[in-house]
């Protein structure tokens, strides 16, 4: 279940919690700690609003390990308003429906089950349509 | 005199060797190699492999393989960077042969694919992605250049079929190497009514995953007994470049900056341009993969990579031949060994030992291995002597 990473990255998974850079305020996410834009030290921590647009995104039907249940699965790569790209898997929409370019938000679901004795289940963001135009 | 040359290449055939263990193959490729090389004694071994840790079960290959291999002792470590560990395994060779601190290195790039299947499979090869980051969302390699391939379709205007003269020109080379996977040719229409696997990507979008082995001898003209009449191959141009791991990190995804990279630094090191270069042995095992990198090495300008394939360009006869041997959609996808591959099929077309498969007058040849989505790209280019 890799608790001890899933501890480490609870702000992120929980919270779209990245750093923005003291020196060129560009908004970072997933967090680095040296500055992919001017090179410098940013690790101020920057709380997304969670709203963006589909960039890219795919059907999965050969699940790996973990993700089995799911099939099929659509993950995208979402373009967040404040300029970063993330990688998610889209949730409440069908596959047939997602579009390049399509407004979607941030919510928390179910991301994985482990398949170890104690049943663990990870949480983390997921993405959805919009709901409501902001 | 510091030139690096290729003394002796072998390989196994590529596909689903249940019954031979990845030791067996290792040696076999080896075997061939030293023997192709009139019998040089080598005196290190640098395996590229990908993930026999997870997929096989098997760390410590290197002193592994060099034990099955009757080379106990030998210095011998894994050189590792994905699916391109094969290209990184001949990049640290050809260093230590280049520098002298070694007269003759063994590379052996090997791979078992098939021990797996299924959800365990896909987690292993998952592995080579970021696993904070991409893989708790369920993506896969697969995934990845599904996506990479939706948006390069979007942006670009290609047709549903516009990616089929990739698999039309593999599996056409394929049909005359006694080593491929698939010798068979196939059709637009087999392309178009392939299944679909992660759309747009289908699956003759992809390369199948198979087991194999290949090996290289490395070495420099002053150390051999006497130059006889063996058919050299020069190393001319060896460079790694990389990116970032994940694909969200990258500032602009429909360019391969390390393939781009890489391709500079060995045609500068080697004083060539494109326009020098017989063939190019692309990492297709993805065919936007193979669209990427002749953009982003600049045999093709942005948005038209397809169009090569289309209009035949990458055929045997055509203006820049690429997976003359079938490349890894038809000769096969072995993992870490496939960068090993390349090289070996390289040293066969400028030797003139391609057989049906020979792209005429070939005197210049270039190989490029990526490791993900270009998060690594390897570039070598080889003279004929
Ligand atoms: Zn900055």
């Amino acid at each position: 279940m890799e608790i001890p990473r899933h501890w480490r990255l609870r702000k992120q998974r929980y919270s779209l919690v990245g750093e923005v850079c003291p020196h060129c305020q560009v908004r970072i996410f997933p967090p680095r700690d040296v500055c992919p834009s001017c090179g410098k030290e940013a690790r101020e921590l920057y709380t997304f609003s969670g709203r963006g647009e589909v960039y890219s995104y795919t059907t999965i039907y050969e699940a790996p390990s973990g993700f089995e249940q799911q099939v099929p699965y659509t993950v995208a790569l979402i373009r967040l308003e404040e300029g970063p790209m993330v990688t998610a898997q889209l949730t409440d929409v069908s596959p047939e429906e997602v579009q390049i370019g399509m407004p979607v938000e941030m919510v928390t679901r179910k991301l994985r089950t482990d398949g170890d004795e104690r049943g663990l289940i990870l949480y983390g963001y997921k993405f959805r349509p919009r709901l409501q135009q902001a | 005199m510091d030139e690096v040359i290729i003394a002796g290449v072998g390989q196994t055939e590529v596909g689903e060797h249940w019954e031979i263990a990845l030791r067996d193959l290792a040696f076999a490729a080896i075997q061939e190699a030293v023997r192709d090389a009139g019998g040089l004694r080598p005196q290190a071994l640098f395996v590229g492999n990908m993930l026999a840790p997870s997929l096989s079960r098997q760390a410590h290959l290197g002193a592994l393989i060099a034990d099955f291999a009757g080379l106990s002792g030998i210095e011998a470590v894994t050189v590792e960077a994905a699916e391109a560990s094969g290209g990184a395994a001949l990049r640290a060779a050809y260093l230590a042969v280049k520098s002298g601190a070694l007269d003759i290195a063994l590379v052996v790039g090997v791979e078992k694919m098939t021990d797996r299947i299924g959800p365990s499979a896909e987690e292993a090869l998952t592995s080579v992605t970021d696993a904070d980051f991409e893989s708790p969302q369920g993506l896969t390699p697969t995934a990845q250049a599904a996506l990479l391939m939706r948006r390069y379709m979007h942006e670009h205007g290609v047709p549903s079929d516009g990616f089929a003269g990739f698999a039309l020109t593999a599996h056409a080379n394929a049909v005359t190497n006694p080593y491929a996977m698939f010798r068979k040719a196939i059709t637009v229409e087999t392309y178009r009514k392939a299944e679909m696997v992660s759309d747009p990507l289908n699956l003759f979008d992809m390369a199948p995953s198979a087991d194999g082995a290949a090996a290289l001898i490395l070495t420099r003209p002053d150390v051999l007994p006497s130059h006889g009449d063996r058919p050299w191959v020069r190393i001319i141009g060896s460079a790694i470049a990389t990116d970032t791991l994940a694909l969200h990190d990258r500032r602009d995804m429909l360019f391969f900056e390390a393939a781009q990279r890489s391709a500079s630094y060995a045609l500068k090191q080697a004083r060539l341009t494109l326009d020098q270069i017989d063939f190019f042995e692309y990492h297709d095992v993805f065919s936007i993969y193979a669209a990427l990198q002749l953009e982003s090495t600049g045999f093709a300008i942005r948005g038209h990579g397809w169009k090569l394939a289309a209009e035949g360009a990458i055929g045997l006869q055509g203006r820049i031949p690429c997976a003359t041997f079938g490349g890894m959609k038809a000769r096969g996808f072995p993992g870490g060994a496939a960068g090993v591959y390349q090289a070996v099929e390289a040293v066969l077309q400028l030797r003139g030992e391609a057989g049906k498969n020979q792209v005429p007058g070939a005197r210049i040849g270039m190989i490029q291995s990526l490791g993900g989505p270009a998060a690594t790209a390897v570039t070598h280019l080889f003279q004929a002597a």
